[in-house]
């Protein structure tokens, strides 16, 4: 069965406390060369059935709706999965 | 009279503040997420807690439970409706309230009793107190900060719809010191601290006269019950 990844960050003029913590641990481990961490969420969909355009357009409606909340977060990216390979639909 | 508690699968202070509403003297009526019955109470609480282990965004899914189709639509006619803490976020995630609450500006749980100055006493739930009055009652989150876009902030200022705001110390960096809002009418409040810990003597933060002896909290009760009296 196909699937849909959603992609949603922390809108970037807001302080990201998570990635903040993360970027202070990389300090301490002396990855110098890393000077800042966003993390944000990955939300994988699996679809019953064919992914057209309309399936696309009702997933950007939930990821708008539901899987994002537009005051706090973006959604930066929708796709669908690549089978692995061997895998037939 | 009678204010409804919801409970959520998560919900913490459902209890305590059911506790709050029949001291305040009004009949607690116990109400259950799963359901689209509100059982003809006259006023809500979505109390604090951590419905669905936070997960998704704080209050997120709890905002698209069953119940909260009525919450939504008894907020909008009017009914008195105060969220706390994490009803203050399903209240954000709800659309029934602007701006948004995240995880606090310095990556830690805070929990400490918190002074407060009432900016607006003239909402449903705070017409009992003085404007510019200072309390103190409980605080307690990990994703307290109160966030708006500059405009929203600046029409909720504008409209005196800051109902209470942080003094001494902001604990998790909100925006303008915002510890609550209101909507426009001024029925629909927002609440981060949890004025439900502190309307027993004994058993609320300290003050100069005694320790534990801080009661700040009925007021915002006992204030929606004289409201709802002068209404009736």
């Amino acid at each position: 069965m196909p699937t849909i990844v959603v992609e949603v960050m922390p809108k970037a003029e807001l302080l990201d406390p998570q990635g903040k913590a993360v970027a202070g641990a990389l300090g301490r481990l002396g990855k110098t060369r890393f000077t800042s961490v966003r993390l944000g969420k990955r939300f994988e969909i699996t679809v019953d059935g064919h992914v057209d355009d309309a399936v696309l357009a009702e997933v950007q409606e939930l990821a708008d709706t539901v899987l994002s909340n537009s005051v706090i977060e973006d959604v930066v990216g929708i796709h669908v999965l690549e089978a692995p390979a061997g895998e037939t639909h | 009279m009678r204010i409804g508690v919801v409970t959520f699968p998560g919900s913490l202070d459902d209890r305590d503040a059911a506790r709050a509403i029949r001291l305040a003297g009004a009949e607690p009526v116990a109400l259950w997420h799963g359901e689209h019955d509100l059982h003809d109470v006259d006023a809500l609480v979505l109390p604090g807690g951590f419905s669905y282990g936070d997960y998704l965004r704080c209050g997120a899914i709890a905002s698209l439970s069953p119940i909260m189709a009525e919450v939504i639509s008894a907020a909008n006619g009017g009914m008195p409706v105060l969220g706390i803490c994490n009803g203050f976020q399903m209240l954000t995630e709800a659309h029934l309230l602007e701006g948004g609450l995240i995880r606090n500006d310095h990556g830690s749980f805070i929990c400490r009793d918190q002074g407060l100055r009432v900016e607006n006493a003239l909402t449903d739930w705070t017409g009992g107190f003085a404007a510019g009055q200072e309390i103190t009652i409980p605080l307690k989150n990990g994703e307290g900060g109160f966030i708006a876009s500059a405009d929203t902030l600046e029409r909720l200022e504008g409209e005196g719809r800051v109902v209470v705001r942080y003094v001494g110390m902001n604990p998790n960096g909100s925006l303008n010191d915002i510890a609550g809002i209101s909507n426009a009418r001024g029925n629909v409040v927002g609440l981060m601290p949890h004025p439900e810990h502190a309307v027993e003597p004994g058993f609320g933060p300290d003050t100069d006269d005694a320790m534990r002896s801080g009661t700040d909290g009925i007021t915002f009760f006992t204030s929606v019950i004289e409201r709802m009296l002068v209404s009736a």
